[in-house]
């Protein structure tokens, strides 16, 4: 792919993090929970002046692009502030609940991605089970990811007790907490990957280089994979790309469910906490690394398939 | 088929929302003696954790969740109908801004930027705070600021083919104004793509308004919602399994009854 593509993708995502940070960072303003209001409630001996005093002192009173200004300004330069909530650096709370999250979605993705695609191509290659998988599909996409969680750790944790329904390991990897979050967001997205692998598979079946590739003899495993798989490949990328958001949607969700801190609890918890700093941060961050994923989707997509071009 | 087999999905929970008040329970009205009931022919469903009947409040969370639903996608259409239809008449500028503006929308992870918006104090709106109804009009509000996007590429698509064709260029050049072009000629062939669009909003409508009143943030408690009734449920798998069960499966029937009714639409 041509490096002006990239760079004016880049610019877009540029302009995308800059209109929502200021978007929300206007929201904030609108939200219960003004942090002087909080501190005068909770000491009798501060007055009106007092809370004068304080926003002047903060640089409350000033107009809220000047507020805007001074707080991206910051930011760019590396100064993420501090969290009311967990009262430690902002940066300090982010960094490894990007990682916990990160893990969930690697994992969530490569499973999801494996058995939809599996899914896909046997309801395309075997006619018969085409309606099966189908069912299946819609069935998945149809069910909420936090009810799917909830039935899980009724059934692992509480009835079963194998195990744990939720929380995180103090140290390392912490399989044994991954285990229902990951079967939770797989499931919830394995159904998009089998219905678009199974429609780009049947579009490419019906190639006419397919009938030639039979005529030729090559066997039926061959064509498929060899020939057929490729092409529908490309499709499934461009899925891959589109949901994005969704997958790091349902990671938000699934983290709730499971009390698993990452950057989908952290906002909710940091919206919840009053601690908006840290809830805007996340925030951005969580928008920039989606659409980053989108963008490298898009990249390779390219890589595969040089049709595409611009 | 698959179209009658969501309307009938959809219909049996639409029935059920509408005879709710026959079954002569209040969803409202807790009974402590009478808590974690099991399925009696009093309470078909049983009770929860205070006691209240739990088919009562799963059909008064229908009348909920289907109105916000339904809500929010006809909301959604007419915005995304009128900006898709705008973008393909205008072109240019208008274009451009529209979608690169639907683009960056649809290249957002959605579920934060609900949960921020649902945190905005509704009094700043003007609605009270605490009432089913305001929580629904603010949920409707928020959905809709994303569902219009998906609603206004598929228009614009399918304005943009139609607009090319001779027909049209032939109305133009017999003086047909503008206004009139857009009602007769191109609005009608917008119905199939919009009504897909508009079946498929629904679906995502119920299912990002059962997940924010999951997480607290749509429908307040005591007011039954599917959302809210498993964040409760969640709470009590120790103590009543069933009670998380019947929420999710009626979210699942009304969201696989619209994606089928799509489905159904689309293949005609």
């Amino acid at each position: 792919m041509a490096r002006t593509v990239i760079a004016g993708r880049l610019l877009q995502i540029a302009i995308v993090l800059g209109l929502l940070s200021f978007a929300s960072y206007a929201l904030i303003g609108l939200m219960p929970g003004d942090p002087i209001e909080l501190a005068i409630a909770g000491d009798p001996r501060l007055g009106p002046e007092d809370a004068a005093r304080m926003r002047a002192l903060h640089g409350l009173d000033r107009p809220l692009l000047a507020r805007y200004g001074a707080w991206a300004t910051g930011v760019l330069h590396g100064e993420f502030g501090y969290s009311r909530l967990f009262a430690v650096p902002a940066a300090s709370v982010l960094w490894p609940a990007l990682w916990s999250t990160l893990l969930l979605l690697g994992c969530a993705l490569a499973i999801a991605a494996a058995g939809g695609i599996a899914l896909g191509v046997l309801a395309a290659a075997r006619p018969r089970s085409g309606p099966w998988v189908d069912a299946v599909a819609v069935l998945g996409q149809a069910m909420p990811s936090f009810w799917l969680g909830i039935l899980l750790i009724i059934l692992f944790a509480v009835t079963l007790g194998w195990l744990p329904a939720g929380g995180s390991a103090d140290d390392g990897l912490g399989l044994r907490f991954l285990v229902l979050p990951v079967a939770t967001l797989a499931v919830a997205n394995i159904a998009a990957y089998a219905r678009h692998t199974a429609a780009a598979m049947r579009v490419a079946l019906s190639e006419p280089w397919v009938r030639t590739a039979r005529a030729k003899g090559a066997s039926g495993p061959r064509v498929l994979w060899r020939h057929v798989f490729p092409n529908a490949a490309v499709p499934v990328l461009t899925i891959a790309a589109l949901d994005a958001g969704a997958l790091v949607s349902g990671a938000v969700v699934t983290e709730t469910v499971f009390a698993r801190p990452g950057m989908g609890k952290l906002i909710y918890d940091a919206i919840m906490g009053n601690d908006y700093n840290l809830a805007l941060l996340a925030l951005l961050l969580v928008a920039l690394v989606t659409m980053l994923a989108t963008l490298a989707a898009d990249v390779a997509q390219r890589v595969i398939d040089p049709r595409i071009s611009a | 088929m698959r179209f009658w087999l969501g309307v009938s999905l959809l219909g049996t929970l639409v029935a059920g929302a509408l005879t709710a008040p026959l079954l002569g329970q209040d969803s409202a009205a807790p009974d402590l003696f009478n808590r974690y009931a099991a399925p009696s022919s009093e309470h078909w469903l049983g009770t929860d954790d205070l006691g209240r009947d739990l088919l009562t409040r799963l059909l008064e969370g229908a009348r909920v969740s289907l109105a916000v639903g339904i809500a929010t996608a006809l909301a959604a259409s007419i915005i995304g109908t009128a900006a898709g239809l705008l973008a393909a008449w205008r072109g240019g500028v208008v274009d451009a801004l529209l979608m690169r503006l639907a683009d960056g929308m649809l290249a957002l992870p959605a579920l934060p930027l609900l949960v921020v918006l649902a945190a905005v104090d509704p009094s700043v709106v003007g609605l009270p705070r605490g009432q089913a109804a305001s929580d629904m009009i603010r949920i409707v509000g928020i959905l809709t600021l994303f569902g219009w996007v998906g609603v206004a590429r598929l228009a614009r698509a399918a304005a943009l083919s139609v607009l090319a064709r001779d027909h049209v260029r032939a109305a133009r050049a017999l003086g047909v104004t503008e206004a009139r072009l857009l009602m007769r000629h191109v609005l009608p062939a917008l119905a199939v793509p919009v009504s897909v669009a508009t079946a498929l909003a629904v679906a995502g409508a119920i299912l990002a308004e059962s997940t924010l009143s999951f997480l607290g943030l749509g429908i307040a408690p005591p007011n039954p919602s599917w959302g809210n009734m498993l964040a409760n449920a969640q709470e009590l798998v120790f103590s009543a399994p069933m009670a998380a069960v019947w929420p999710g499966l009626a979210i699942l029937m009304a969201v696989a009854g619209c994606t089928l009714i799509a489905d159904g639409v689309r293949a005609r």
